[in-house]
C-alpha cells in the first residue's frame, strides 16, 4: 500500500544475504581475512620477531656477535643496582605526575576553549603548538632556560625578588622540572582530545540542565565529565604509556643526571646500551615492556568496563 | 604522549570519508594523481645516488678517505691543519673530515659504527682500556709492521696493543697529564706554595676561600670532567700499592677495600663538604671551567692538560697565567703526575686496497715532523709528542712546560686505564653523585666496583664470575 504521507515510496532494502562463509561462521566485512596478510607479514617481521628475539637476548650476555646464556643474571643485576632502582622509582613518579596533570589541565583548558571566549581559535592553536615542536628542541631550549645562574627563568624570578631553585642540577628537583616541561609540551594534545570529546556531547543535555537551573559547575561535574568519559580514558591511557616510556626529554635536559638522580628506565636502558652491555640493556627493555603492560592492561579494562558494543 | 595513534585520527578519518562521499569521483582521481606523482618523483630522485663515491674510480687514481676526530675546538683546528698539510704533500689523496662527541656518547658512536661496518676510514680514539672495549683484534688493522712503529714512546705502545701483542694504532696528539690546573697570579698574591700533600692542598683551599675566590672548579655540565679526582690520583695509588693494576684486573683488589684507591672518591666528598666548589659547579661546561681558572675566578681546576690548549680561545692572552701541578696524595715523596700517553689513530678492518694504503700513509704522516707541526698549529702541545721523530716547538704553554718538568724528573706514571683493560662506564655519573652529595665517597667506590664488575664480565675476563 502506498504511504499516506505523500512522500515517495520507499522500498525497504532487501536484506543482504550473508557473504560466503567458511566453516559456517558469519563474516562481518565483505572482504576475506586474507587481505590482512601483507600488513601481518610486515608486522610479524618488524615487530613480533624482534620482540621475541629480545626476550631471548635478555637472558644472555651479548656483544652483538656472540651471546652466552646466563639465565636470569641480567634481571637480578637490574633489580639489585642502585642506579636501576632509582630509574624504576623515577619512571613511576614521572608517569603518574605527567599523566595526572595532563588530564586535569587538559580538561580545564578544554572547558575554557569550548566556551564563548574571544580569539578562541587562536588560543587553541597556541595551546596545541608545543605538541608540534620536536621534543629534542624543547629539551635543549628548556635546559638553557633553566640554567640556575644564566637561565631566563631564574633571571625573571630574580627581578621580582625570588631566588629560583636549581631546576636541573638539584638532584631532588631534576625529575620534577623535566616532568613540568613534559606537561607543557604535551597538554595541548590532551586538550584537543578533550575538546573533541566535549564538542560531541549533544547540547540538549546542557540546555535541559540550564532550564532546570543547574550552575555551570554542576553541569560540568554531572554532564561533561561522565559523557566525556571515553576521551578521559583515552588521554589517561596514552599519556601514561608515553610517560612510562619517556626518554628524549630526559636525555636532552639532564642525561639522567646529576649522577643518576633523574634516570628513568628508558634512559637506564640507553646507558647500558651505550656502555656496550647489550644483554643487560635488552633485559631492561623487557622489564619496561612488562611494567607498561602490567599497568596499562588492567587500567584499560577498568576504564572501559562500561563500554557497550552497539 | 603517544602521537602514533589516537581516536582523534578516527574523528578526522570520519570527516574525510564524509567529504569524499560527496565528491567521490573527483576525490578518487585526486588521490590517484597524488599517488602516481609521488611514485614518479621517488623513482626519479634515486637515480642521482649511483654515480659518485666509488673512490678509486675515474680521475687519475684519486682516493678519498673519511677521517673522524673528536669535536673539541682544538681537535677540530688540528684536524684541519693536518688535512691541509697532508693533502699538499699527497695531491692524489683527499680527506673529508667528520666529528663525534666526547665522553660516553662518543664511545657509543664508535662502538656502533664499528659493529655495523660504517666507521670512517681513519679515526681518532682513546687507547688503553677504551681501546680494548672496541675489540681491536676484530675491528682494526694491525700496524706493528710499519716502519715508524719503533720510534714510538714505550708507554704509548704498551697502551695501544691488543691482547695478541700487536700494535693497532698510530700516535695522535701529545702526552698529557691529569692533574690540577691552577691560577698562578692567585698563588703569588696569597703567597701560596705548590701543595705536595693533600692536607697542604686543603689548607691552600682554605686560604683561597677566605680571599673570596672559588678554591676548586668543577664542571659537571660536561660529565666526563668529574672523573679527574679519581683517575688523576692513580700515580699516588700505585706509589702505595704497586701491584694494584694487576690485582684489580684479576678481580682481587677493589676501590672500596683499598684505602689508597678509595682516597680519590673521598677527596671529592671532602672538597664538596668543605664548600670549596664554585657556585655553578653542577651546570658549568668545560669552557666555563677553563675560563674561570684562566681569569682567576677559580684557583684550582682538576683537568687533563690537553684542555689548556683551549685557553687562548676562551680567555685570550691568559695562557701564561695557568700552571699545572700533580694531584697531591698522602706522601710528599711520591708526588707526581698521572699521565695519559696521547690518543690513537686507527684504521678499521673494513678499509681495503688503495684506501688502506692511503690510510696507512696518513697514519705515517702523523709520525713525521710536518704532521706534528700541523697538529701543534691547532692544539698547542701540552707535553712531548709520542714519537721520537717529532720535537716540540720552542714556545709552548706554561702547562706544557710544567708537564715536561715532572716527566723529565721521572715523577710520572700512566693512568690505570693504560695498565688494566677494565674501566667502568658509569664513573662519570658516580663521581657526580659524590660531588653533589647524593652518596658518600665510600658508597661511590662501592658503586664503581659494581660497575667495573659488569664491564669485566662483558669483556669475558677470568675471575669475575
Amino acid at each position: 500500500m502506498a504511504s499516506t504521507l505523500g512522500t515517495t515510496e520507499v522500498t525497504p532494502l532487501a536484506p543482504v544475504a550473508p557473504a560466503k562463509t567458511r566453516r559456517g561462521r558469519e563474516r562481518r566485512g565483505t572482504y576475506p581475512y586474507w587481505f590482512y596478510l601483507p600488513a601481518a607479514i610486515i608486522f610479524i617481521i618488524f615487530f613480533v620477531v624482534p620482540t621475541i628475539s629480545s626476550f631471548y637476548f635478555s637472558f644472555t650476555r651479548w656483544d652483538l656477535f656472540t651471546s652466552t646464556w646466563i639465565g636470569l643474571d641480567n634481571y637480578v643485576l637490574f633489580f639489585n643496582e642502585q642506579a636501576l632502582i632509582i630509574g624504576l622509582r623515577n619512571t613511576l613518579i614521572y608517569a603518574t605526575m605527567t599523566s595526572g596533570l595532563k588530564v586535569v589541565l587538559g580538561m580545564l583548558l578544554a572547558v575554557l576553549l569550548t566556551s564563548k571566549i574571544i580569539a578562541r581559535g587562536y588560543l587553541r592553536s597556541v595551546i596545541f603548538f608545543p605538541v608540534l615542536v620536536s621534543t629534542v628542541g624543547v629539551g635543549l631550549t628548556f635546559s638553557v632556560l633553566m640554567n640556575p645562574q644564566k637561565g631566563l627563568i631564574n633571571n625573571a624570578l630574580a627581578t621580582i625578588g625570588v631566588t629560583g631553585p636549581d631546576w636541573l642540577t638539584n638532584p631532588s628537583l631534576a625529575i620534577f622540572s623535566i616532568a613540568l616541561v613534559d606537561i607543557w609540551a604535551g597538554v595541548g594534545f590532551a586538550t584537543v582530545i578533550f575538546i573533541a570529546g566535549i564538542v560531541s556531547i549533544p547540547s540538549d543535555y546542557f540546555e535541559a540542565a540550564q532550564v532546570d537551573g543547574a550552575s555551570r559547575f554542576y553541569s560540568f561535574l554531572h554532564i561533561t565529565l561522565p559523557l566525556a568519559r571515553p576521551a578521559i580514558a583515552t588521554v589517561i591511557t596514552l599519556s601514561l604509556i608515553g610517560g612510562l616510556r619517556s626518554f628524549d626529554l630526559i636525555w636532552t635536559m639532564t642525561g639522567g643526571g646529576p649522577g643518576f638522580a633523574s634516570d628513568t628506565i628508558a634512559s637506564v636502558i640507553y646507558k647500558q646500551y651505550q656502555a656496550g652491555f647489550y644483554g643487560l640493556s635488552t633485559a631492561g627493555s623487557v622489564v619496561l615492556f612488562l611494567l607498561v603492560s602490567a599497568i596499562i592492561v588492567p587500567l584499560t579494562w577498568w576504564l572501559n568496563r562500561h563500554e557497550v558494543d552497539r | 604522549m603517544g602521537k602514533s595513534s589516537s581516536p582523534l585520527f578516527g574523528v578526522f578519518q570520519l570527516e574525510v570519508n564524509m567529504r569524499f562521499r560527496k565528491k567521490a569521483g573527483r576525490g578518487r582521481a585526486l588521490v590517484a594523481l597524488t599517488a602516481a606523482t609521488t611514485l614518479f618523483a621517488a623513482g626519479c630522485s634515486a637515480g642521482s645516488l649511483g654515480s659518485s663515491d666509488e673512490g678509486a674510480g675515474g680521475e687519475g687514481g684519486g682516493v678519498t678517505l673519511t677521517f673522524l676526530s673528536g669535536s673539541t675546538d682544538t681537535e677540530v683546528a688540528s684536524a684541519k691543519a693536518i688535512i691541509d698539510a697532508f693533502q699538499a704533500a699527497n695531491p692524489n689523496i683527499k680527506l673529508t673530515h667528520d666529528t663525534r662527541p666526547g665522553g660516553s656518547e662518543g664511545d657509543n658512536l664508535v662502538k656502533t659504527r664499528l659493529s655495523t661496518g660504517e666507521m670512517a676510514d681513519v679515526f681518532v680514539y682513546n687507547n688503553g682500556s677504551l681501546l680494548q672495549a672496541i675489540k681491536p683484534e676484530q675491528n682494526l688493522v694491525a700496524l706493528d709492521d710499519q716502519p715508524w712503529a719503533s720510534t714510538l714512546d714505550k708507554t704509548f705502545v704498551d697502551s695501544t696493543k691488543a691482547a695478541d701483542g700487536k700494535l693497532y694504532g698510530g700516535p695522535w696528539g701529545t702526552v698529557q697529564a691529569g692533574a690540577v690546573l691552577y691560577h698562578i697570579p692567585t698563588y703569588e698574591k696569597l703567597g701560596l706554595e705548590i701543595p705536595q700533600t693533600w692536607d697542604q692542598f686543603m689548607k691552600n683551599n682554605e686560604e683561597i676561600k677566605k680571599a673570596g675566590i672559588a678554591p676548586v672548579i668543577q664542571s659537571y655540565g660536561e660529565t666526563w670532567t668529574s672523573q679527574l679526582f679519581v683517575l688523576g690520583d692513580y700515580h699516588n695509588v700505585e706509589a702505595q700499592v704497586p701491584d694494584f693494576a694487576a690485582k684489580y684486573t684479576a678481580g682481587e683488589s677493589k676501590y672500596a677495600n683499598t684505602p689508597a684507591a678509595l682516597a680519590g672518591f673521598q677527596h671529592i666528598q671532602q672538597v664538596h663538604e668543605a664548600g670549596y666548589f664554585n657556585k655553578d659547579f653542577a651546570s658549568a661546561e668545560l669552557n666555563d671551567g677553563i675560563k674561570a681558572v684562566a681569569e682567576g675566578e677559580g684557583a684550582h681546576y682538576p683537568q687533563l692538560g690537553g684542555v689548556s690548549a683551549n685557553i687562548e680561545n676562551v680567555a685570550p692572552g691568559k695562557s701564561g697565567d695557568v700552571g699545572f701541578f700533580p694531584l697531591p696524595g698522602n706522601d710528599a715523596a711520591s708526588f707526581g703526575l698521572t699521565v695519559w700517553p696521547g690518543n690513537g689513530l686507527y684504521i678499521p678492518k673494513t678499509v681495503e686496497g688503495e684506501k688502506l694504503d692511503a690510510a696507512k700513509k696518513f697514519v705515517e704522516f702523523m709520525t713525521t715532523q710536518p704532521g706534528c707541526d700541523a697538529y701543534a698549529k691547532g692544539t698547542p702541545p701540552t707535553g712531548p709528542f709520542l714519537t721520537s721523530n717529532c720535537t716540540l716547538p720552542a714556545d709552548v704553554s706554561q702547562v706544557a712546560k710544567d708537564t715536561q718538568t715532572y716527566l723529565e724528573a721521572g715523577k710520572a706514571s700512566p693512568a690505570l686505564e693504560f695498565k688494566s683493560p677494565i674501566k667502568g662506564p658509569a664513573l662519570e655519573q658516580i663521581c657526580i653523585q659524590v660531588g653533589t652529595g647524593q652518596v658518600t665517597g665510600e658508597e661511590g667506590a662501592k658503586l664503581y666496583d659494581e660497575d667495573v664488575k659488569k664491564q669485566a664480565q662483558q669483556l669475558g675476563l677470568p675471575g669475575w664470575e
